[in-house]
């Protein structure tokens, strides 16, 4: 029986100081292969200093369709943000 | 939500240029449309590997082969990025490798073409490419975000493949007579093929209105034709190569080369499958994919072999 290769999420740092950054997928046999064959596809013009590799079945999202409701209570705190505060001009440093 | 009301968001986010993503719904056609536009474009890019890699071991400098090498190594990888975003949704990999095996998919005819001399790797890096380049750079606005961003890294990459080839032609115009004649020879083989690449005129297009209509598409096909053209023209005057069009000629009026009719009839023949090479085509990737299955169920064997003897073992800590 033919068995495939799982599928697997690549996330690549591309420099240090910056986070990893999703930046596609590939099919592998085990997560070795996958660092390696990540290695050839994504960063052949040195743009990783680190690879992770998910397999994609381990990844939970959420759902589009409830953004709105999962979202919403962020939504109308603007006190949140530093413009909804009154200051007078002259204020230095802040 | 009834699908009337999720029809509307959807239209707004393409009205407002917010991308598609996965997970997000949409119309069926959107979806489908996408999968083969997508995975076509994957297996155009496997597929191309073929002409080109016939020159590998007959490049004739170290310099040349090296740089042969590494832009056919690139359309590998483009290949995984546009199957990595075909996969976003819900089509596999097997599918896809499936339909293009069985002569299913197509594949952009282009690459149906034999590769006759060292001057056609020279061409095909000029012409070719910057067709693809015409056509890719629009690309990266696509609405479906993976496509997207797998255009933006692919056109990225892509810069060098055209100047490589160039480069080739300069070199071989530069040359001796022999070296010229070659690279005019290739420049005549290459040219209508490379026109045909732009799709069927705009009025024979069923697909462009709808793909518009979803921002998938930018610019029409005659739109991004008539670009290239004017783009060529100046470059093969400084090869010092005249492009085989007898009617190409400068309109002031239009402010845009004027060229010829494009045998259609050839088109369709090689898309049916009757070019010189669709049969050698895809019989390497039927016997690629063959050959290498020892490999893949190697490799799944030994995976399975590890898991079950060894415990648990993160690879690398965070």
């Amino acid at each position: 029986m033919n068995q495939t290769e799982p599928l697997w999420e690549v996330f690549i740092r591309s420099k240090q100081g910056l986070d990893h950054k999703h930046v596609g997928s590939l099919h592998a046999a085990d997560a070795q292969m996958a660092i390696e064959n990540a290695r050839d596809v994504y960063t052949r013009r040195m743009e990783g200093v680190s690879i992770w590799v998910v397999e994609s079945k381990n990844i939970h999202s959420s759902n589009p369709d409830d953004a709105a409701s999962l979202y919403d209570p962020a939504n109308d705190k603007i006190y949140r943000h530093p413009t909804f505060y009154n200051l007078p001009d002259e204020l230095k440093y802040m | 939500m009834v699908a009337g009301e999720l029809l509307k968001i959807f239209d707004d986010k393409i009205k407002q240029e917010i991308r598609i993503e996965p997970k997000d719904w949409m119309p069926d056609e959107y979806r489908k449309t996408l999968i083969r536009q997508i995975s076509q474009h994957a297996h155009s890019e496997i597929v191309g590997m073929l002409p080109e890699a016939n020159w590998i071991t007959r490049a004739p400098s170290l310099r040349r082969k090296a740089t042969l090498l590494a832009k056919v190594q690139d359309e590998a990888g483009h290949g995984l990025y546009l199957y990595s975003a075909a996969e976003t949704m819900d089509i596999t990999r097997e599918e896809m490798i499936d339909q293009l095996l069985s002569g299913r998919a197509k594949y952009s005819s282009i690459f149906n073409y034999p590769t006759l001399t060292w001057a056609d790797i020279g061409a095909i890096g000029w012409l070719v490419d910057g067709a693809a380049i015409m056509n890719q750079v629009p690309l990266c606005r696509a609405s479906y975000g993976p496509y997207a961003r797998a255009m933006v890294r692919i056109c990225k990459e892509e810069s060098f493949h055209q100047r490589q080839g160039y480069e080739i032609l300069l070199t071989l115009c530069r040359g001796t007579e022999e070296q010229k004649a070659m690279a005019q020879d290739a420049l005549n083989r290459w040219w209508w093929p490379s026109l045909m690449m732009f799709g069927p005129n705009d009025d024979a297009s069923p697909h462009t209105a709808q793909s518009m209509k979803w921002k998938i598409k930018r610019f029409t096909n005659d739109e991004l034709r008539q670009k290239f053209v004017d783009i060529c023209k100046d470059q093969a005057d400084i090869l010092g190569i005249t492009i085989p069009d007898p009617d190409l000629k400068w309109n002031e009026e239009k402010n845009h080369y004027d060229f010829g009719e494009i045998n259609w009839d050839e088109f369709w023949n090689i898309v049916k499958g009757n070019g010189p090479c669709n049969k050698e085509r895809l019989a390497a990737r039927v016997s690629a994919h063959a050959n290498g299955a020892w490999v893949r169920e190697a490799a799944l064997a030994h995976a399975k072999k590890k898991k079950t003897s060894t415990p648990e073992v993160t690879l690398n800590t965070v």
